[in-house]
C-alpha cells in the first residue's frame, strides 16, 4: 500500500483566519493607512424625507482651517451619471442629491477636511435651506392617485407592474373547495454588520482612471454600474477590496453609491479621499431590506392540499431603485411554491418608491418576505380545516422521488428528501415532548404555542433572474442573461508552494480555510502549505459579474471551481511526475506531501519538487497545454438558463431544505416571548466544514430572531427616521439567545462540483415566520405581523385585536384612538401658578429680555415685531446637544387671557415645529398659566433621541414655565427633581 | 487637573500593554482614534461610537471601558491594555484566544477584540464565573456573525483551563501550561 491522505474536507479544522483576527492583526479597510495628503470626508445628509434644496451656503465651512472643499450634487453633475437599476425608469439615482432630497439621510454635500473631526466641523457650518414637500412612507399610500410623487419624470411612484401565470390557476381556483387569504406587511430591517462602510478613492487625471478601495462584497455586476456612473470604461475603474471585512450579510453591496461619490469627490479635489461611515449614517441611510405588502391566496381541498396560489406583492424599494433592485422581489421567483408541489400559480408584482432609504441586499434577500406569508398561510389552512399544521405541511411537500423537481415557476430543485428531514427533525428534536409541554402549559392556563416552517433555501443566484422583471419581448431586445460564473486561480511558486486566489470577497465566513482544505486534499499536502488570498483587485485578478459574496454561493460554486482548478493542475503535475518516475500518470497518488506510485512506496518525489519543475526545468516538461504554474478555472452551471418565453426561471442553482419548529410561551402581562425550544433542521447537501456550517446556522438564527422580535428600521408618517442608534435599533445580545438545536441530513447536490449547497441564509427565511406561527398558535391569532414586540403581544394576549404599532413603527394593524399609524406627535399640557397678576405675566411674555431669561438654553432673543421673535437656543435631547435657530410667532391674541405660540427650530441636528395655546387665569392675587402643545421633530434628533423626546419636551416646556414663574415672583412649579432633570438633559440657561 | 486648551494638541503619556506610550491629541480626540490612528494599534475596533456595541472595549487600569466614550486626554498616567497585549508572544495565542479559535467563536472578527477584553478582565476578577455570569458579560457586546453560543462555549472552556481544571471536551487538553500563564 502506498502513501495515504486523510482528507481535510468534512472536518472542523481551525480556521487559518483566526490567529490574526484574535490578536488585533486584522486588516479591515480602516486599518490600512492612506497615502500622504489624503483628505477625509464627512457627509452632510438630509434631515427631511422630501424637500427641495433651495440653497446650500458653504461659506462658513470653507473658511474653517483644514477644510479643502465642499462638494454638492451640482458639482458632480458633469463627471458622474446616475446609477442604473434593472428596470428602465425615469429615475435619476445619483450618489448625492441634486436640487431635491427624497429620504432622510440622503447625501447633500461632501465636506473634505484634513481629518475627520475637521470635516465634521465643516458639516455643522453648512447652511442648507430646504422647502419641504409632502412625503409618502407607506407603499400602498404611494400607489394612490393623489400621493406625492417622488420622481416627476416617472409621473407615478409605481415603477414596475408585472403579472405572471403558471399552470392553470383560474381553473384551480374555479374548482376549489376552499380558498383562504393572508395579508402581510413585512417590515424593514437590516443585517447591520459591526463594521460600517468605508471607501478610499483616488483619481489619476493623466490616465483618466480611478482606483477605489471599498469594503464592497459584490456582486461585481455592480462594477459595470459604477464605471458607467463614473463615466469611464471598466478597465479604468480599479476596484479593490481589503483583506478583511467586518461582516456584511448582503449589506455591503450598498457601499456602491459611496464608491461613486467618494471617487468623484477625489477627482474634483485632485487628492485621495477617505470616508468611513458612522453608525447613525449606517442605520439611517446605508441600505435596508425591502418592506413588502403581500396578499397571498390559496385554493385547497378538505385534506389541506393546496391546488393553486395567488400572490399579490407590492414591493417598497425606497426613494431610488438601486441596482440590483428590484432583485429582492425576483430572487425567489422560481421558489414561490416553497417546499410544496403546487402546480398552479398566479402572481402580480408591483414595485413602488417611497420616501425611505433605498433598499438592497440583506441576508435572506427576498426569502423572509416570501416565506412569511406562505408559511402563515399553511398554518391558517390547518387551523381552518381543524388539522395539525405539520400534517398540512407534510401533505403538500414535494415527493422524495420527484427530484430533480421543476417547480411551477421554473426552478429546478436539485435534490432532497423533505419527508425524511421532517421525520428526523421530529424524532431528534423532541417534537413529541414539545407537544406534551404545550398541553401541560395550556392545562395550567399558560399561553404556549408551537410553530412550524418548511422552507427551501435557494443559493447560487442565476444572474439572469432579475430579467424576469422585464417582459419576454424586452428580454429578447436586451439579449438573454443567465449563469453564475465562479472563478479560482491556483499558482505554484518556484519552491512549490501553493497560492489560491478567489473572487469570493469573504466577509468573515472563513473562505480561506475551506479553500485551503479543498486544495490541500487535491494535492495531498498539509493545510499550512496552501495560502489563500481573498482580497480582490479588478485590475489584476480573475473575476466576472457573478463574483462576490452573496446568494450563499461560496461552498457550492467557489469551493467547487477551486477544486476544478486544482484538479487541472494536478493532472499536469501527474504528467510531470510520471515522466520523471517513469510511471503512468494514472498510477500516481498525491499524498503526504509527495507524488508517488500507488503501489510502490519507494517510487515517489516530493510534491514541492514536482510543483517547481516548470519554473526551474521547463525542458523536463512533457508535452502539455500550458505550463503547470498557474491555473485559472471558470465555472458556470448549465442549469442556470435565462428566463423562458413563459417567464419560467431557474432563479438559483441549489436548493437546500429547512424544517424548523419551536415552542414559545408568552407572558400575558409583559408580552415577553420566551422561546422554550427551537429546532432547526438543515439539508445543505455535502458539508465541507461542520463548524462553519454550524456558525452560519447559529448566526443566521440570531439575525432572524432580531428581525422577528426586536428590530425595525422605523419611520414616522412624515418620513422622519426614528431608529438611528443601536439603542433604538435593537440587535439581540447573548442574553436574548435561546437554546438552539441544529440538525442535519445530507442530500448532496448533483449540480455542484463538491455536492455542497448554500446554508447561510436559511434561518433568516424560516425563523421569523416559525416564531410568528408559534405566537399565532399560542394566542389563537389569525393575523400577526413583525416585529413580535412585547407591547404588541401583551395587547394581543389581553384579547384585543392587534393594536396600532407604537408611534413611528410600520403602519400595521388598525389605528387606535384617532392617531394615525406612525404618528409621533408629542402632546402635552399642564399649568403653573405664579404670584404676578395676568397683566404682568402678559407683558413678560411679549418682552424679549424676559423671554431670553426664561426660555431654556436661549442665547439671544430678538423681537422682529410685536408678535414675532427669533432666538438662538441650545437644547439637549439625550445624547444630542446642539444649537438651533428658533422662530416664534404669537397669534390669536386675547390680552391678557390667551395667546397661541407657534414656532419652528432648525439646526444641524434636526428640525422641529409645534404650536401651543397659553391661557392666563386670575387666581387670587396671582395667575394660573395653563398650556397645551403639540410638537414634532425630524432629522438627527428624531433618529437618535426618539425614545427620549416626549420626556425631554416635557422637561423643556416645564423648565420654561418654572423660570417664568420664578421671574413673576413665586410659584413652586420647578421641583428639585425637575431641576436635576434639566441639568441632566444638558439644558443650559 | 491641568487646564486643556480646546484648540491645542496635548501630549498624553500612559502605559500601553506594559510599555510606556505617548500620543499627541486634541482634547476632543477619542481614545479609539488615538489608539488606532495615533499609535497604529488598529486591533481596537469602532462599531457604533455610542457605547452600545462594545467592539472598542479596552482595559483601563484593569477595568473594561468603552474606548469610544473615553477621551484620549483622560488616560494620562493610566495602565491600558488592548487586544494586541493579550497574546503571550507574537505568533502565539493566549488561553482565551486559543479557546475562541477552537470553538469558532468568531467569524468576521470585528467585534472579537472587545469581547476578549471584557472576558479577560472579568475572568481575572471572577475566575469561577459560570455560564449565567458570562452570558451577562458577553451580553454587553454585539456580535452579528456567531449567534453567541460558540463565544460562551469558548469562554467557559477558557475559564476552566485558567483554573487549572481539565475541561470536559478532549479538544481542550492541548492547552499547555505556558498558555495558562497568559490569559
Amino acid at each position: 500500500m502506498g502513501i495515504e491522505h486523510i482528507p481535510f474536507v468534512g472536518r472542523s479544522v481551525e480556521r487559518v483566519e483566526d490567529a490574526g483576527l484574535l490578536s488585533g492583526r486584522g486588516r479591515y479597510i480602516d486599518d490600512l493607512g492612506t497615502k500622504p495628503g489624503t483628505l477625509h470626508a464627512a457627509i452632510l445628509r438630509s434631515p427631511h424625507a422630501h424637500a427641495d434644496i433651495v440653497e446650500i451656503d458653504a461659506a462658513a465651512a470653507l473658511a474653517l482651517p483644514g477644510i479643502a472643499a465642499v462638494i454638492t450634487g451640482r458639482d458632480l453633475l458633469d463627471i458622474t451619471a446616475g446609477l442604473v437599476p434593472a428596470v428602465r425608469a425615469a429615475v435619476d439615482a445619483r450618489a448625492v442629491a441634486v436640487d431635491r432630497v427624497r429620504y432622510v439621510g440622503e447625501p447633500v454635500a461632501v465636506v473634505l477636511g484634513s481629518d475627520r473631526y475637521v470635516a465634521e466641523d465643516g458639516c455643522d457650518l453648512i447652511e442648507v435651506a430646504y422647502r419641504p414637500r409632502p412625503a409618502v412612507v407607506d407603499p400602498l399610500a404611494a400607489l394612490a392617485p393623489d400621493a406625492p410623487i417622488l420622481h416627476d419624470g416617472v409621473g407615478a411612484n409605481q415603477v414596475s407592474d408585472r403579472a405572471f401565470r403558471y399552470g392553470d390557476p383560474e381553473a384551480a381556483f374555479g374548482r376549489a373547495k376552499h380558498t383562504l387569504s393572508v395579508t402581510v406587511r413585512y417590515p424593514r430591517n437590516t443585517g447591520c454588520p459591526m463594521e460600517t462602510y468605508g471607501v478610499v478613492a483616488e483619481y489619476d487625471a493623466a490616465d483618466d482612471s480611478y482606483d477605489v478601495l471599498a469594503n464592497f462584497q459584490g456582486p461585481f455586476s455592480i462594477h459595470a454600474v459604477l464605471a458607467r456612473a463614473l463615466k469611464v470604461p471598466g478597465n479604468r475603474l480599479r476596484l479593490r477590496t481589503p483583506p478583511d471585512s467586518g461582516g456584511s450579510f448582503g449589506v455591503k453591496q450598498g457601499v456602491a453609491p459611496y464608491a461613486v461619490l467618494i471617487a468623484a469627490a477625489a477627482r474634483r479635489v485632485g487628492r485621495p479621499v477617505k470616508w468611513v461611515e458612522d453608525r447613525l449614517e449606517h442605520l439611517a441611510a446605508s441600505v435596508s431590506a425591502t418592506n413588502r405588502v403581500t396578499t397571498l391566496t390559496a385554493a385547497f381541498d378538505d385534506a389541506g392540499r393546496v391546488e393553486a396560489l395567488d400572490w399579490d406583492q407590492v414591493e417598497d424599494c425606497g426613494a431610488y431603485l438601486r441596482a440590483p433592485e428590484p432583485a429582492t422581489l425576483y430572487r425567489m421567483h422560481g421558489n414561490m411554491t416553497g417546499a410544496y408541489a403546487i402546480r398552479n400559480v398566479r402572481m402580480r408584482n408591483r414595485v413602488v418608491l417611497t420616501n425611505k432609504t433605498p433598499t438592497g441586499l440583506v441576508r435572506g434577500f427576498g426569502g423572509p418576505q416570501v416565506y412569511y406569508p406562505l408559511e402563515r398561510l399553511m398554518q391558517r389552512i390547518a387551523v381552518t380545516l381543524g388539522l395539525d399544521p405539520l400534517e398540512v405541511i407534510r401533505r403538500n411537500l414535494i415527493p422524495a422521488d420527484a427530484f430533480p423537481y421543476r417547480t411551477a415557476t421554473g426552478a429546478l430543485y436539485d435534490s432532497g428528501n423533505y419527508q425524511h428531514a421532517l421525520d428526523v427533525a421530529a424524532r431528534d428534536g423532541g417534537l413529541a415532548e414539545l407537544v406534551r409541554r404545550r398541553a401541560e402549559a395550556r392545562a395550567a392556563g399558560r399561553l404556549y404555542g408551537i410553530g412550524y416552517t418548511a422552507a427551501v433555501e435557494p443559493s447560487v443566484s442565476n444572474m439572469g433572474y432579475i430579467t424576469t422583471v422585464l417582459t419576454a419581448a424586452e428580454r429578447a431586445k436586451a439579449g438573454p442573461k443567465n449563469g453564475a460564473q465562479a472563478t479560482a486561480t491556483i499558482t505554484l511558486d518556484p519552491v512549490g508552494a501553493v497560492t489560491v486566489q478567489v473572487a469570493s470577497v469573504p466577509q468573515g465566513q472563513g473562505h480561506r480555510t475551506v479553500l485551503a482544505q479543498v486544495v490541500a486534499d487535491v494535492f495531498g499536502i498539509g493545510l499550512d502549505q496552501v495560502r489563500v488570498t481573498a482580497d480582490l483587485d479588478t485590475a489584476k485578478d480573475a473575476w466576472s459579474i457573478a463574483s462576490g459574496n452573496y446568494s450563499s454561493r461560496f461552498a457550492a460554486a467557489v469551493a467547487g471551481v477551486a477544486h476544478q482548478a486544482a484538479l487541472r493542475l494536478r493532472e499536469k503535475l501527474a504528467a510531470v511526475a510520471a515522466a520523471q518516475l517513469n510511471l503512468r500518470a494514472d498510477d500516481l497518488v498525491f499524498a503526504g506531501g509527495r507524488v508517488g506510485s500507488r503501489t510502490n512506496p519507494d517510487a515517489s518525489l516530493p510534491f514541492a519538487r514536482v510543483a517547481a519543475t516548470a519554473h526551474w526545468s521547463p525542458g523536463l516538461l512533457p508535452d502539455m497545454d500550458g505550463a503547470p504554474i498557474r491555473e485559472t478555472a471558470f465555472w458556470t452551471p448549465p442549469q442556470l438558463t435565462a428566463p423562458d418565453e413563459a417567464d419560467a426561471v431557474n432563479s438559483s442553482l441549489c436548493h437546500g431544505f429547512i424544517f424548523d419548529f419551536c415552542g414559545v410561551e408568552i407572558d400575558p402581562v409583559t408580552g415577553k416571548i420566551a422561546i422554550d425550544r427551537y429546532v432547526t433542521m438543515h439539508d445543505c447537501g455535502r458539508i465541507l466544514h461542520p463548524g462553519m456550517v454550524e456558525g452560519q446556522v447559529r448566526g443566521g438564527f440570531a439575525q432572524a430572531l432580531g428581525a422577528a422580535v426586536y428590530e425595525e428600521l422605523a419611520y414616522g408618517a412624515d418620513g422622519a427616521f426614528l431608529s438611528g442608534t443601536l439603542a433604538d435599533y435593537l440587535l439581540p445580545t447573548a442574553t436574548e439567545m435561546p437554546e438552539l438545536t441544529v440538525l442535519h441530513v445530507e442530500s448532496p447536490s448533483p449540480f455542484t462540483p463538491l455536492g455542497a449547497k448554500g446554508v447561510g441564509e436559511g434561518n433568516c427565511m424560516s425563523t421569523p415566520v416559525c416564531l410568528a406561527n408559534a405566537v399565532a398558535d399560542a394566542l389563537s391569532l389569525e393575523a400577526i405581523d413583525l416585529p413580535l414586540t412585547p407591547a404588541k403581544l401583551a395587547a394581543l394576549a389581553a384579547g384585543r385585536d392587534e393594536p396600532a404599532p407604537p408611534a413611528g413603527r410600520a403602519g400595521q394593524g388598525a389605528p387606535s384612538r384617532g392617531s394615525k399609524p406612525g404618528d409621533r406627535t408629542m402632546r402635552g399640557e399642564g399649568s403653573a401658578r405664579v404670584a404676578a397678576p395676568p397683566e404682568a405675566v402678559w407683558a413678560m411674555l411679549l418682552d424679549p429680555e424676559v423671554l431670553a431669561s426664561v426660555i431654556p438654553g436661549a442665547h439671544g432673543v430678538r423681537k422682529r415685531s410685536d408678535t414675532h421673535f427669533t432666538a438662538e437656543v441650545t437644547l439637549g435631547v439625550g445624547p444630542v446637544k446642539g444649537r438651533y435657530k428658533a422662530d416664534i410667532r404669537l397669534s390669536d391674541l386675547d390680552p391678557p387671557r390667551a395667546a397661541t405660540l407657534a414656532g419652528t427650530v432648525t439646526g444641524a441636528l434636526g428640525n422641529g415645529g409645534g404650536s401651543g395655546r397659553i391661557t392666563l387665569t386670575p387666581e387670587g392675587p396671582g395667575t394660573r398659566i395653563g398650556y397645551a402643545y403639540e410638537a414634532a421633530v425630524g432629522g438627527k434628533v428624531a433618529a437618535v433621541g426618539g425614545r427620549l423626546l416626549d420626556g425631554a419636551a416635557r422637561v423643556i416646556i416645564g423648565g420654561f414655565f418654572a423660570a417664568l414663574a420664578r421671574r413673576a415672583g413665586g410659584g413652586a412649579t420647578a421641583p428639585g427633581l425637575l431641576r436635576r432633570l434639566l441639568a441632566r438633559l444638558g439644558i443650559t440657561r | 487637573m491641568p487646564q486643556l486648551d480646546a484648540g491645542a494638541r496635548h501630549r498624553v503619556r500612559f502605559t500601553l500593554n506594559g510599555a510606556p506610550a505617548e500620543v499627541e491629541v486634541e482634547p476632543r480626540t477619542l481614545l479609539t482614534d488615538a489608539l488606532r490612528h495615533g499609535l497604529g494599534l488598529t486591533g481596537t475596533h469602532v462599531g457604533c461610537e455610542h457605547g452600545v456595541c462594545g467592539a472598542c472595549t479596552v482595559a483601563i487600569d484593569g477595568v473594561p471601558a468603552r474606548a469610544c466614550l473615553t477621551l484620549a486626554v483622560g488616560v494620562e498616567g493610566c495602565d491600558l491594555r488592548t487586544v494586541e497585549g493579550l497574546a503571550p508572544e507574537p505568533g502565539r495565542l493566549g488561553v482565551l484566544q486559543a479557546a475562541f479559535r477552537r470553538h469558532h467563536a468568531l467569524q468576521c472578527g470585528f467585534c472579537t477584540a472587545g469581547i476578549l477584553m471584557s472576558l479577560d478582565a472579568y475572568l481575572r476578577l471572577r475566575p469561577r464565573a459560570g455560564r449565567a455570569e458570562l452570558t451577562e458579560v458577553v451580553g454587553g457586546h454585539l456580535c452579528r456573525c456567531t449567534g453567541y453560543a460558540p463565544i460562551l462555549a469558548a469562554a467557559l472552556e477558557a475559564a476552566a483551563i485558567l483554573r487549572g481544571e481539565d475541561p470536559s471536551g478532549p479538544a481542550t487538553r492541548e492547552a499547555t501550561d505556558a498558555e495558562k500563564a497568559h490569559a
